[in-house]
């Protein structure tokens, strides 16, 4: 059958030629848009720069943009993307530096990964043999091992977009894997970074991670459970903590949310210059009658609070 | 069919005109409904974040009672039925992790079986009512103006918790309805992710910047409002839209965000103040005048 791809040309030496190039190719029922792209490489126009290696979802350098969504295009087949023959959008991986056509620079993946310190950093006498773990300890984390380091979630993250500092999916979800192993003696002062500006607190839990992410691994997963850990760690003073726990505060009181005391608790009452800041957009709330006077109930705040009194005594 | 109403913590509170207009278009729809007064928050995620099964607990406390009702539960917020969504699909994977939810609810008197569905107002437009029944509400046809969906999160990812196998209407649902309008769906690329609402309060900057970004792009795009059915994408897309204005080159957006039943209220020739749109941060003055000028709709 014949297929059409639209795809994201770059040439560094000519930027301003940069634009959609169109192929249209035959492809088989079972090729992959990887196959498709070779073939339009071999067939039509060598000039079309990709990165691939192993074509089975391996190698981790086939991620790029298929429809506007991060995927690994050997994964990937034509006819799961488009049953009717519809044209296919091709484009580079985002956050990342394009150099040339879908190639892009993966500095700043590698910078980030870098940053957390991806590797065990244990204390005390060294061992004669190997260091042990037991099973159970690592079963959890083989979810996390399995990363391939593509830049899927780092292609599609929201914060990213926004903010380059974020060290974002990939990195965060390799913190996690070293936070969690019990061989390494650095929990804390891991935690204590991860803590910090650009960690686990400016994720906006998007899943646009999770869902792009080819195996499975649940980077925002991930992230959730490093905010809890650096909690129960005692690193209690981020807007981020104050803000889950006054939401969960209220939840327990009214069995609802309460949005104008979780503004006040999640800034920190003493935070004036972030109130104020605030305040104007607050008043021209209240003269729009949006402002919540009273917090609104459940009808049965008190079922929901034993509900919830329970589940967390537990 | 009757539903067990969940209008969510931000209709009741911060966006009380979705609350509104949702119940003047559901009443003209002749959408039968009964509110669960007795539920309680589904966490957004934020509980979830602190104790998943805490999060899980409540929600399938919500879902017993809608059980309890007969009637599947109907939502008017994306976030309300992502989280919903994967609560019941974690609970209905897990047998045992059911059953012990379960053991804490018999001493409330209650216990969830497992078949309650959870359907946000959208998806009963595209898979319940139908296009053709809502056409029938319209007495304007909106052609001329330009809307830009913009979803949630939670009403896109994660795709597998959502039912888009099944229903793979609902990826395209929010186009599908503003184009039954008549009105032209234009196509940004903001349209499916993050608002920036969940960390407004952690990273401001961060937060407006994504208002920008959205709001910019629509407006460049030559959209006259933006529809979604997300109220806590509202709150930030609205209330901050004039902070994150300060970001773009000209110092001004202006974009209207109208919730998704005041856009379908419109094309049913409501009266603006039956939609709550004088409750707006940005002015919905020009796009409620575009539709009032809009030719009736034929048929
Ligand atoms: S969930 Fe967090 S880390 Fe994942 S893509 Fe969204 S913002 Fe980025
Ligand atoms: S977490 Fe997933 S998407 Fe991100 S780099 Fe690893 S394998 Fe790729
Ligand atoms: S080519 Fe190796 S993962 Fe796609």
């Amino acid at each position: 059958m014949e297929q059409t791809l639209r795809v994201k040309r770059f040439d560094p030496e000519n930027p301003g030629a940069s634009g959609y190039q169109e192929y249209t190719i035959e492809v088989e029922e079972t090729s992959t848009i990887l196959d498709a792209l070779i073939k339009i490489r071999e067939e039509i126009d060598g000039t079309l720069s990709l990165r691939c290696s192993c074509r089975a979802s391996i190698c981790g350098s086939c991620a790029m943009r298929v429809n506007g969504q991060a995927k690994l295009v050997c994964k990937t087949r034509v006819n799961a993307v488009a049953p009717n023959g519809e044209t296919i959008t091709i484009d580079p991986p985002g956050n990342m530096p394009v150099i040339t056509d879908l190639v892009v620079d993966f500095k700043p993946f590698w910078d980030k990964m870098r940053a957390v310190e991806p590797y065990l950093r244990p204390e005390g006498p060294v061992p004669e043999t190997e260091y042990i773990a037991s099973a159970e300890s690592m079963d959890h984390l083989v979810g996390v091992v399995n990363c391939i380091m593509c830049g899927a979630c780092v292609s599609d993250c929201t914060v990213l977009e926004v903010d380059s500092n974020f060290l974002g999916p990939a990195a965060l979800a390799k913190a996690y894997r070293f936070v969690q192993d019990p061989r390494d003696s650095h929990k804390q002062d891991r935690l204590s970074v991860l803590n910090n500006y650009s960690g686990v607190w400016d994720c906006t839990r998007c899943m646009q991670c999770v869902e792009v992410c080819p195996k499975d691994v649940n980077p925002m997963g991930r992230i959730m459970k490093l905010r809890d850990l650096a909690m129960e760690a005692g690193f209690n003073n981020t807007s981020g903590s104050r803000h889950t726990e006054s939401f969960a505060k209220s939840v327990k009181k009214n069995g609802r949310l309460d949005e104008t005391k979780l503004a006040v608790d999640s800034m920190g009452r003493f935070n004036v210059p972030a109130l104020l800041d605030s305040a104007p957009v607050g008043l021209r709330a209240m003269r729009k009658g949006k402002f919540p006077w009273k917090a609104h109930k459940s009808s049965e705040p008190e079922m929901v609070k034993r509900v919830f009194e329970k589940v967390e005594g537990e | 069919m009757k539903y067990a109403f969940y209008p969510g913590c931000v209709a009741r509170g911060g966006t009380p005109e979705l609350l509104v207009s949702a119940n003047a278009v559901m009443d003209r729809l002749g959408i039968e409904r009964e509110e669960i007064v007795s539920a309680s928050c589904t966490g957004a995620g934020v509980l979830q974040e602190r104790n998943e099964k805490l999060g899980d607990a409540l929600n399938v406390r919500t879902f017993a009672l809608a059980e309890k009702m007969g009637s599947p539960i109907m939502t008017i917020c994306s976030t309300c039925q992502g989280v919903m969504s994967q609560a019941n699909r974690r609970v209905l994977r897990d047998p045992e992790y059911l059953a012990e939810i379960n053991t804490i609810l018999a001493e409330e008197g209650l216990e969830y079986k497992g078949t309650t569905v959870i359907k946000h107002l959208l998806w009963v437009l595209v898979e319940e009512i139908g296009i053709e029944a809502l056409q029938k509400t319209f007495t304007k046809e909106l052609s001329g103006l330009k809307f830009a969906p913009f979803y949630g999160c939670y009403i896109v990812r994660p795709s597998d918790a959502l039912g888009f196998d099944e229903h793979p209407e609902r990826q395209t649902s929010l186009e599908t309805v503003i184009e039954s309008t008549g009105a032209v769906a234009v196509d940004n690329s903001g349209k499916t992710k993050c608002c920036g609402l969940p960390i407004l309060l952690i990273n401001q900057s961060n937060a407006i910047q994504m208002v920008a970004n959205h709001t910019g792009e629509a407006k460049d795009l030559d959209a006259d409002a933006m529809v979604t059915p997300c109220p806590l994408c509202h709150l930030n897309l609205d209330g901050y839209q004039p902070k994150a204005a300060k970001r773009r080159p000209s110092g001004k957006i202006d974009l209207p965000i109208l919730h998704l039943p005041q856009m379908l209220g419109l094309a049913m020739g409501m009266q603006p103040k039956e939609l709550g749109l004088q409750r707006h941060i940005i002015s919905t003055k020009e796009v409620i005048g575009k539709a009032a000028a809009a030719p009736a709709a034929v048929g």
